[in-house]
């Protein structure tokens, strides 16, 4: 069965969420509720660090599609850090890298949210 | 000349089984020397399309059944994803405009866009009361 957890914390007033596993389908719904839980508390200015996310699947490109326009729309944003260069492809077979900010690492992905 | 190999794999369609269904196929496409680009295509490739079947033909029946079948000969690799619910019309498919989906909040949509990205051929076939999409890349 597809393997995903989600370890949250703080920096400032950013949230960083490390996704680790497999997201598809069976485990896209956990990235959803996470995001969901943020949104609700006015969290908004999100950084996914995917260092150690192994695989992704439309399905789970579709959280990051659902929720975009809501973050943006309250001034935060979803940015993504460390990808590996196969999870990146993914993302790039879409066109995301126009539509998103990648950055390749953590630090530059929070200093992103104060230039 | 080696002789076509067949193996099947025949599962519910549950979103639990989307793991063991790709790596049944990716550990048969690493059986039969492609490198690890094209397996890790074919591994999403086969993630998208099995996903679909839960999601559109079968609207997450869990009782429904999906069988995948790989069959290789000594240059190509096909997978043949078959189910018994509700037919996809490839006629009727259009490519997403994924800016334009995020503008709407919509997910999904984009599995089918990837398919087609991925493999060498995609075919939609009817047997009788089965669908059966067949994915092919070559060596």
């Amino acid at each position: 069965m597809s393997q995903f957890l989600i370890r949250s914390r703080n920096s400032g007033d950013l949230d960083i969420l490390e996704i680790d596993g497999e997201l598809d389908a069976h485990t896209a719904t956990q990235l959803e509720d996470a995001f969901k839980a943020l949104i609700g508390r006015n969290r908004t200015r999100i950084v996914v660090n995917c260092a150690e996310l192994q695989y992704i699947s439309s399905a789970g490109l579709g959280v990051f599609m659902a929720y975009i326009e809501d973050v943006r729309g309250t001034g935060g944003d979803i940015k993504l850090s460390n990808l590996s260069p196969k999870v990146y492809n993914v993302f790039d077979l879409l066109g995301f890298p126009a539509l998103y900010d990648i950055l390749d690492d953590e630090t530059e992905a929070v200093a992103k949210f104060s230039s | 000349m080696s002789k076509p190999k067949t193996h099947t794999l025949r599962v519910h369609a549950t979103t639990a089984n989307i793991a063991a269904v790709r790596d049944f196929v990716a550990s048969h496409a690493e059986a039969h020397g492609f490198n690890t680009e094209d397996i890790d295509r074919i591994r999403l490739a086969v993630d998208e399309a099995y996903t679909n079947v839960i999601k559109h033909a079968y609207d997450f029946d869990e009782s429904q059944w999906v069988s995948i079948e790989v069959k290789t000969d000594p240059r190509t690799i096909h997978v043949v994803i078959s189910d018994s619910g509700r037919s996809f019309n490839p006629d009727g498919y259009q490519e997403p405009n994924i800016e334009e989906r995020i503008k709407m909040r919509k997910r999904g949509g984009v599995g089918v866009f990837l398919i087609h990205k991925l493999m060498d051929e995609v075919e939609y076939r009817k047997q009788g009361s089965l669908n059966e999409i067949v994915l092919t890349k070559h060596l």
